[in-house]
Formats: C-alpha cells, sequence, structure tokens
C-alpha cells in the first residue's frame, strides 16, 4: 500500500526553482497494475523514484504499507529498498563486467543472503525467465530482450512487493518490447504492485489503472471498466 | 555482504582492466621493492664494503707526500714539495705507539726465471710489510734487516707468481730476475686475492730501497703506520705530522687515516641508502597519486552502476567499502609484487657477489605490505566517499 499525501519535489537549478512534482495525492493499493503517462518533464520518473524511496520528497508524507518512510535515515531507506522495492530502467542497467548470473544475484550479495541459497533461487529465476543456457554470458553478449529479462530477474529476486519499471519497453523493438510487457504482467498476476512509466500509449492502455501527468501534476487518474 | 562476496565484487573491475591495474599497481610496487632491497642489502651492503677496506687492519695511517686541503682534490704543488724518503720513515720508527713503519712504492716489471717470463706488479716494501697489513706468509718469510745503503736482493712471491714460475717446485732459495736484477726468493705470500682491483697474488715484494732504484723513483709513494690499538688515532697523527715537519720544514704530506677512510666510506654508503630510500619513497607517492587517479577515474567511468547498487538496496556504506576496498587491493597487490621483486633483486645480488650478506627480515615484509595497504586505503578514501555520498537518482541518470 502506497500512500502519497501533499507530496512535492523541488530541485534548485541555479537560483530557479524546478517544481518538478506538486501536492501528489495518491494511493496505490496492493496488487495494483498502474501506467504512468504525460509529456516529457511532467514528472514521472520523480514520482516513480520517491515511491522507490531513491528520492526524498521536499515536503509532504509518503506512508508504505502504513509507516512513514520520509523521515526514515538512509541505511533504513535502503533497508526497504532492499527488501521491498525492485526497479526496472529502460537502459537496463547491468553490471556489464559481471554475468548475467552475477548480475541477478547481486541484490542477494548486498543482502547478506548465504551462498547456496543464491545459487538455487539464482538458478530457478534463470529457469523462469528463459536465460538458462546465458547464465555466464555478460552484457554485451545478451540481447536487448535477454537484458532486460536479465534486469527484470534481479529486480525481483528479492520478492519485493512493488515492481517500478521506468520506460522498460523503451529501447526494445515492438515485438521483444510486448514480450517484456507479458512477463512484468506474469508477476503483478502473482500478486506484485506493478507501476510502468509509459509513452506508448497502447502500453499504458493495458494497465487497469492509467494515470496522466502534466507539469508535476496529476492530471487524470483512471480505472478501466 | 559475506566477506567473500565483497572480495570478488572489488575485485571484478580491477581485474576487468588488467594493463590499467598493473600499471597503476606498478608504481607502488617499484616503491615497496625499493625499500625492500634497501632493508636487505643495506647492512650487507656496509659490512662487505667495510670488510674489504678493514681487512688490513684498522690501526694505520698513511703518509703521502704533498698536502691535500679539505675539501677533497690535490690542491697542486705550490713551492717545493719534499718527496718522503725512506729515511723519513726511519725516523718515524722510534715514536712513542708506533708499532711498524712500511715504506711503500709500486710499479710493474718483468720477472723471468726457469726460462720463464712474466710482467707484474712490484711492490717495493718494508721489512714489516707483512705485520703491518696482518698478511700472512705461506712459506720463508720477509728479510729481516734493512739496511737502506746496501739493501740485500731478496724477493718474497706472491702465490700466483710462484705458481706461475715456479710450479712444483719450492722456490725457497732459487733465484728470480726482477727487471734484470737477480733476486733471492726468502719467502711466499698466502692467496689473498683481488682487493678493491688489485691482484696481490700477481705480484712481488722486494725492498723498497731496490724498488725505487729499479723503477727509477726519487720519493715513496706512501709510508703506513701502525700503531698500538688502544692509542688514540690523533695522538699518533700529532705525533707523525710533528716529527715530519721538523726533517721538511712545513706540513707537505698528508695523513689519511683508515678511520677517515671508512668515514667517507661510511658517509657514501649512507647518501646511496638515502638516494634509494627517496627513490622507494617517491615511487610510493607516485604510487598513490596513481591509485587516487584511476579510482578517481573508475568512481566517474561507473558512476551509472553506483545509483544501480544504491537502488538494489546497497547502503552508503557498503559503496564506500566496495571502492575503498578495490583500491587497497590495488595497492596490497602492487606490494605483494614489490616484495617479490625485492627479494628477489636481493638474492640476485648475493648470487652476484656471495660475499654479500643478505638478509630480508620477516618483520619489514610485513610492515611494507602493511603500508602499501595503508597507502592504498589513504588514497582509496576521498574516491570511495565521493562513490558513496553520490546522489543516486542523478547517478543512475549518468549512463
Ligand atoms: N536532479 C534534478 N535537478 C533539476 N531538475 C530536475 C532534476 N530531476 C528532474 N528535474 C526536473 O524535474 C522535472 C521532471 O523530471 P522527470 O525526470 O520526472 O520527467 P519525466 O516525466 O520522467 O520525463 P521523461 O519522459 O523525459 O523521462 C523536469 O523538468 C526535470 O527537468
Ligand atoms: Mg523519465
Amino acid at each position: 500500500m502506497i500512500e502519497f499525501s501533499d507530496v512535492s519535489r523541488n530541485f534548485t537549478v541555479g537560483d530557479q526553482q524546478v517544481q518538478a512534482l506538486r501536492n501528489i495525492n495518491l494511493t496505490l493499493g496492493a496488487g495494483e497494475y498502474v501506467s504512468i503517462m504525460g509529456p516529457s518533464g511532467s514528472g514521472k520518473s520523480t514520482l516513480l523514484n520517491l515511491i522507490g524511496l531513491l528520492d526524498r520528497p521536499s515536503s509532504g508524507v509518503y506512508k508504505l504499507d502504513g509507516m512513514d518512510v520520509t523521515t526514515l535515515d538512509d541505511e533504513q531507506q535502503a533497508r526497504v529498498r532492499r527488501e521491498k522495492v525492485g526497479f526496472v530502467f529502460q537502459s537496463f542497467h547491468l553490471v556489464p563486467r559481471l554475468t548475467a548470473a552475477m548480475n541477478i544475484e547481486l541484490p542477494l550479495i548486498l543482502a547478506g543472503v548465504a551462498a547456496e541459497e543464491r545459487k538455487t533461487r539464482v538458478k530457478q529465476l534463470l529457469q523462469n525467465y528463459g536465460l538458462a543456457d546465458r547464465a555466464d554470458h555478460r552484457p554485451d553478449q545478451l540481447s536487448g530482450g535477454q537484458r532486460q529479462r536479465v534486469a527484470i530477474a534481479r529486480a525481483t529476486i528479492m520478492q519485493p512487493s512493488v515492481l517500478l519499471a521506468d520506460e522498460p519497453t523503451g529501447n526494445l523493438d515492438r515485438t521483444t518490447g510486448w514480450e517484456v510487457l507479458k512477463l512484468l504482467e506474469g508477476l503483478q498476476d502473482q500478486g506484485i504492485t506493478l507501476v510502468v512509466v509509459t509513452h506508448d500509449a497502447e502500453i499504458g492502455a493495458r494497465a487497469k489503472r492509467q494515470i496522466h501527468t502534466l507539469d508535476g501534476r496529476i492530471l487524470s487518474d483512471a480505472q478501466r471498466a | 555482504m559475506f566477506f567473500r562476496d565483497f572480495l570478488t565484487l572489488a575485485s571484478s573491475s580491477f581485474l576487468s582492466y588488467r594493463m590499467r591495474s598493473f600499471l597503476t599497481g606498478l608504481g607502488i610496487a617499484i616503491g615497496i621493492a625499493a625499500v625492500i632491497l634497501l632493508t636487505s642489502i643495506g647492512e650487507g651492503l656496509h659490512q662487505f664494503v667495510l670488510s674489504e677496506f678493514s681487512q688490513f687492519g684498522t690501526n694505520i695511517v698513511s703518509i703521502q707526500p704533498g698536502k691535500t686541503q679539505t675539501h677533497g682534490g690535490n690542491a697542486g704543488v705550490f713551492g717545493s714539495t719534499r718527496q718522503l724518503s725512506l729515511d723519513d720513515a726511519e725516523s718515524l720508527r722510534h715514536l712513542p705507539y708506533v708499532e711498524n713503519v712500511n715504506p711503500s712504492v709500486m710499479g710493474n716489471a718483468e720477472l723471468r726465471a726457469n726460462g720463464k717470463t712474466r710482467r707484474t706488479t712490484v711492490f717495493g716494501e718494508g721489512r714489516d710489510f707483512a705485520r703491518a697489513f696482518t698478511m700472512k706468509v705461506q712459506s720463508g718469510s720477509f728479510w729481516t734487516d734493512e739496511d737502506n745503503e746496501q739493501a740485500r736482493a731478496f724477493v718474497v712471491l706472491g702465490s700466483k707468481v710462484r705458481q706461475e714460475l715456479f710450479a712444483g717446485q719450492n722456490p725457497l732459495g732459487s733465484y728470480l730476475r726482477v727487471g734484470g736484477q737477480r733476486y733471492r726468493v726468502v719467502g711466499v705470500m698466502e692467496s689473498k686475492g683481488q682487493v678493491l682491483g688489485l691482484d696481490l697474488d700477481d705480484s712481488v715484494f722486494i725492498p723498497a730501497a731496490r724498488a725505487m732504484e729499479l723503477l727509477n723513483r726519487s720519493g715513496l709513494i706512501e709510508v703506513q703506520v701502525s700503531y698500538r690499538a688502544s692509542v688514540d688515532v690523533n695522538e699518533v697523527i700529532r705525533l707523525v705530522t710533528e716529527r715530519l715537519k721538523e726533517r721538511h720544514g712545513r706540513e707537505d704530506f698528508t695523513i689519511i687515516s683508515q678511520e677517515q677512510a671508512l668515514e667517507v666510506l661510511g658517509s657514501v654508503l649512507d647518501v646511496i641508502t638515502f638516494a634509494v630510500g627517496a627513490l622507494g619513497g617517491i615511487s610510493l607517492l607516485v604510487g598513490a597519486v596513481g591509485i587516487l587517479t584511476i579510482m578517481t577515474m573508475a568512481v566517474t567511468e561507473r558512476t551509472a552502476e553506483i545509483g544501480l547498487l544504491r537502488a538494489l538496496g546497497a547502503r552508503e556504506q557498503q559503496v564506500l567499502l566496495l571502492f575503498l576496498g578495490e583500491a587497497i587491493m590495488l595497492s596490497a597487490l602492487g606490494g605483494v609484487l614489490g616484495l617479490l621483486i625485492g627479494i628477489g633483486v636481493a638474492q640476485g645480488l648475493h648470487w652476484l657477489f656471495p660475499a654479500m650478506p643478505v638478509h630480508t627480515p620477516w618483520f619489514f615484509a610485513v610492515l611494507a605490505e602493511c603500508s602499501a595497504v595503508l597507502i592504498g586505503l589513504l588514497a582509496g578514501v576521498m574516491p570511495a566517499r565521493r562513490a558513496a555520498l553520490m546522489n543516486p537518482v542523478e547517478a543512475l541518470r549518468a549512463e
């Protein structure tokens, strides 16, 4: 459960204030499928970063699963991020010198999960995402779709409750993009909260709940019938 | 995060840039190698050179004609410098504390015996030569009297000359021609080997008076005076100076004590030690700057990765440790390489000069490695802190 009350995010650029988000009130229930659309610069990524605790609001309160997370210190926020949030990025963000398996394993390593357990969990995910024969390949030896699948595996290996995807299909061709989206939707079917930022209206339309942003505000917030 | 995983992650980056990492580590390696080499051979080199110099005994002063100024270099002969004569040497014999006096000249001459000829160094010495320089006569002995007017034609052979000219026979009592004159062999020296570039075995020793005549020299090259070990060298120098001034009317000679020579030698060794030490220090400094540079570059190159790690739930501290660990590992591996190079070169020197003792104390090796780690730590702190304190959102946008 994600609750934003009166959340704003300002940036200071030189001596100018940029209001990336203005007084956002928003509640996302557990297991929802939400798409966020809007023109460039309207605050979509900023909103996603706030949800994922990568960024802090300038004002307002953010409650995650009933807990006020705006007052947490860096270490506590890192812990929440590690345990509850998974990120998927447009540009994949794989570590180039690590194998696919190692990239997927990374969150488990940071969390201090024992090696044997890590191994079984990584193996399982590689299987699930059709990457079993790519385990030892480095990112530059993988196709775009495979890279994004590795990134999704990495985002979900900690079994987070929220999956945040910022234009996950933006760097992929149409067919591959659809495959990746299907994968994300499959995860949502299993109960994860899925938030997808997209420029593609067709993709955005697939979500049950569609939010449009403009100029740091929520322009519309509609449930599909 | 487990320590093993920490090592894997921290090393993954510099392992993927092998050449770059190698060159960075090399700076540290050269510094550590220099330091280790120095500690391994420092004492050995000192002992080696000292023993080379002091094997003739340390309580000896040498008197040479001409006045050398304190700041080195012969000031040139101004006025008339009198040469040192046999009588000068003789006059020192009865000074207090003096044990042996040896007049000395040196030159080359042809030897002939048993139908063989050989050109060697001829030393003209006094009867006390062997005693003054604590050299051993293997058989026979030096001549005992010393009549300067009519020195007898006696010769003592170096071991190599004996071998070359009198192979398989007892040379004592035989005759040998030195520069055409007949000499009777009265002794053979024990083998001494090369000493500071002179092969004493390939030499013969004849009375100084005869050598001066043979070599056509009007003065001695040097007079050596050995004195009682319990006496202060300055007292001996004072007495010798006084006596010779009396005879020459001025101080136109130079007295060099072994102690002074050893002091000069010691300071030369100190300069070498200092130079190698400074080289090591500078190299370590350069190595540290290299690590700082490479880590600053690494942090910039991997900004997006740092953002990603934070997004995956890495704490600031974990990011800090990863980059710090990388810097320390680079430096520590450079240190290990340096230890290997340093110890290797030291052992190589020992192999080339077996007389030079080489010893790498455990403690220093550990200390050197610790300083390498410390350098990595110091050089890594700034870049690692920058990585840790990055804003994760901005870092992620860096790609
Ligand atoms: N770190 C920052 N410093 C200054 N201004 C920023 C910063 N991050 C975002 N902004 C500004 O905030 C506004 C919203 O940015 P945001 O990245 O959320 O837009 P977006 O909707 O994701 O756009 P796009 O579709 O192009 O990704 C923009 O005007 C942007 O310039
Ligand atoms: Mg964006």
